[in-house]
């Protein structure tokens, strides 16, 4: 099968696009503590993509950082959108700040590949702020068109880059095979390994044999050779899904919040993949129909779009789109009062065998993690976002400091494994205790004399710990005490310092604390129970 | 995949809940009459936040998901050190009393394991609900706090009792506790038994004491 021509437009820099700030600026987008794009004037000064926060910072002092936000990026690529509706009916959104149509139709309306590419290019660089920040590229197949659109944006004026039908294995095999985890679906690791066998470029791994590719690294490396080959990444064609696969709900009264609609499309989502699963399918592009209550001389107005992933989409990325659909569609500029949404409709346009895992038969250990993720949802829905956490390993030298809480949604955005790995020299010793209470309990610690236990400034004790009552609690015999150890934190910080004397205490029943006395007053910090 | 699912429950082999075990470590696992901690039973563990983690350690490890409910107050690095894997852990920090029983519930639905550490004592018909619940749905629950937090009967009632070693009058530090594990409860575990072991060991993990006779039964 001959790949379909294929028109992909990029944007360059699209995070910072879609923070609208003015140009020459430098800003970086921030995500996970490391920058996943740059503003040119950022780039100029030796920020990278990848690099952490303090090393952008430390390359370029007046830096404007922004958090990432894929709402936002979809929000804002909706006017692009909207404009090349006007071209072509078949627009599918790859990512937002990049999408793609068949030329096939419009090409031989506008005068060819060379005519509509430029049609394009000026249409979406007026849009931008600078013209020449979105390139445009023509070639066979998805995934050549992207790479001639990047390098479009790599010359002067980004002028369109048409690579002529059939040429298309010659023009991406110079590229690095980097591109195909980058910008095809081959998983990054089979990428590592070709470049450790000493492939370099694409060319290289088109004089490969298809069939020991297949062999070594299975389905991926077969996809591999077919994108270096310039061929689709499309396995052959299986017939049009059919059409009963539809997924539709109806609001009555119509919805009038983004979360109502998010919530109905959750369920419609799970119903889609469910289906498309049975007959062994996944869904790789998607159209998401809504239609709305306003009614104009034409009936019920309503929207469509065309989503595509390079893998397959799940049922929580077919929610994402929807919310980003409906969110760029209520923030364009000429935004009516719309009267809520009457219908929602999913459609899978195209579907591809599903290579994904397969459960157990008596399904079970496999589905644990997906039952847990579900009853994670299910307790945010009762108590709100963010109340389910996640332990996750940190560095730091307090009882408590060594492996954090983090909301499970940011778990992806953790807290920096390597910071655990490290030694941190003063850390409270094993064995830990096995209850930190997050906020200390007030403790009294008397001497024989019946006095409160004090430490000096240079931590000699004024007495021998023998009664420790906790919270008001019974008094308790202390029957073996270590300690004191100082802890000075934070002394060049005035409102961070602390100065504690902490102790190990074991009362008569066999149960041990970890107190600590801080401004003449005894804390429990931890127990050993 | 309706079809599906009726051929499954169809040809599935019976196995009854109780037959269906979670693994655990050595030397826990002489004490249960299975020898691992039997789907849909509820485990009171009496205020010791260690062996509720030793207990959960091993199903963590073999792929089971653990919820742990109401607590903020648990040492995430000593778990860490007695085997339990964090990254299957979903922790519910602060929970308020109106919601309490929605939430575990919501959890015994789809966890295999949910440990709850109740502030103020259960209501008397949350308790049963959540507990009939469980045993309909093969989930552990593991009550970590004293009795009157737990108003009905647990299928298992587990307790410490040790003493440390290494703290001086004044010198040393904490560096392992000794204890005997006690097991009592209904049913197959009508037997009151023990084991000692050291919770933690220097190295902050469960180690069995080599002796033996590791496990007493008394009649």
């Amino acid at each position: 099968m001959t790949p379909q021509r294929t028109l992909v437009v990029w944007c360059r820099d699209w995070p910072i696009v879609a923070l609208g700030a003015s140009a020459g600026e430098p800003i970086a987008v921030m995500k996970a503590n490391h920058v996943v794009a740059t503003s040119p004037s950022a780039r100029v000064a030796g920020v990278a993509e990848g690099m952490r926060r303090r090393e952008a910072q430390r390359r370029c002092p007046e830096i404007r950082l922004a958090d990432h936000d894929a709402d936002r990026d979809a929000r804002a690529f909706e006017q692009i959108v909207v404009a090349l509706e006007a071209v072509t009916p078949r627009l599918e959104i790859c990512r937002s700040g990049s999408c793609a149509f068949p030329t096939r139709g419009p090409s031989r309306y506008f005068g060819g590949d060379e005519a509509l590419a430029g049609r394009v290019h000026e249409l979406v660089g007026g849009l931008l702020a600078e013209r020449d920040a979105c390139g445009v590229g023509i070639a066979d197949g998805t995934f050549a068109a992207t790479l001639a659109a990047r390098r479009s944006l790599q010359r002067a004026g980004s002028p369109p880059v048409v690579v002529a039908p059939g040429r298309s294995a010659g023009f991406v095999a110079p590229f690095p095979v980097s591109a195909l985890a980058a910008l095809g679906s081959v998983p990054a690791d089979v990428v590592d390994v070709l470049g450790r066998l000493g492939i370099r470029r694409l060319g290289e791994l088109t004089d490969l044999p298809r069939a020991d590719l297949l062999a070594r690294f299975g389905r991926p490396g077969v996809l591999a050779h077919a994108l270096a080959s310039g061929e689709d990444d499309r396995p052959a064609r299986l017939g049009d899904p059919p059409a009963d696969l539809d997924q539709c709900a109806e609001f009555d009264p119509p919805a009038e919040h983004v979360e109502q609609v998010a919530f109905v499309a959750k369920t419609l989502a799970d119903r889609l993949v469910a289906e498309l699963a049975g007959r062994g399918l996944a869904c790789t592009r998607l159209l998401i129909a809504f239609e709305t209550a306003h009614e104009s001389a034409g009936g019920a107005e309503s929207v469509e779009r065309r989503w595509r992933d390079e893998g397959a989409l799940s049922a929580a990325a077919m929610v994402q789109r929807v919310r980003w659909q409906l969110e760029g569609w209520l923030s364009r500029p000429g935004a009516r009062s719309v009267g809520g949404l009457r219908s929602i409709r999913l459609h899978p346009e195209r579907v591809g065998p599903a290579t994904g895992r397969h459960v157990g038969f008596w399904g079970d250990v496999d589905n644990a993690a997906a039952s847990a993720m579900r009853a994670a949802a299910r307790v945010d829905a009762i108590l709100g976002a963010g109340s389910v956490m996640v332990p996750r390993p940190s560095g730091g030298r307090g009882v408590g400091e060594q492996v954090r809480l983090v909301p499970i949604d940011s778990m992806d955005a953790a807290l920096d494994p390597s910071a655990a790995a490290v030694p941190w020299p003063g850390r409270v010793t094993r064995p830990h205790p096995a209850s930190v209470w997050p906020t200390p309990v007030v403790a009294e610690l008397l001497a024989d004399s019946g006095d409160t236990v004090g430490v000096s400034g240079r931590g000699v004790l004024d007495g021998t710990p023998a009664r420790l009552s906790i919270d008001g609690g019974p008094w308790q015999p202390v029957v073996g005490w270590a300690g004191p150890w100082l802890v000075d934190e934070r002394w060049w910080d005035p409102l961070a310092h602390r100065r504690r004397a902490r102790f190990q205490v074991e009362v008569a029943t066999g149960a041990a604390h970890l107190l600590a006395l801080e401004a003449s007053t005894w804390w429990v910090e931890a127990t050993y129970d | 995949m309706a079809t599906l699912a009726e051929l499954r429950s169809l040809v599935q082999p019976t196995t009854l809940a109780h037959e269906r075990l979670l693994p655990v470590g050595s030397p826990l696992d002489g004490l249960f009459p299975g020898g691992g901690l039997a789907r849909g039973t509820t485990v009171r563990v009496d205020e010791s936040t260690s062996l509720a983690l030793a207990l959960i350690a091993e199903a963590t490890r073999s792929g089971s998901w653990v919820a742990v409910v109401g607590t903020a107050a648990i040492g995430w690095a000593a778990a860490a050190d007695l085997g339990v894997e964090l990254r299957r852990l979903l922790v519910i920090p602060r929970l308020a009393r109106a919601t309490w029983a929605e939430v575990v519930a919501a959890l015994v639905d789809n966890m295999a394991v949910v440990v709850v550490r109740p502030a103020v004592p259960v209501p008397e018909r949350d308790a049963r609900r959540i507990a009939a619940r469980a045993r309909e749905r093969g989930a552990v629950l593991i009550v970590d706090g004293p009795a009157r937090c737990w108003p009905i009967e647990a299928d298992v009632v587990m307790g410490v009792s040790g003493h440390w070693s290494g703290l001086g009058a004044g010198h040393g530090r904490l560096q392992s506790r000794r204890v005997a594990v006690s097991l009592s409860g209904r049913r197959a575990a009508n037997r009151h038994r023990t084991v000692e072991a050291w919770l933690p060991g220097a190295d902050g993990s469960l180690r069995a004491v080599p002796t033996g006779r590791p496990v007493t039964v008394v009649r």
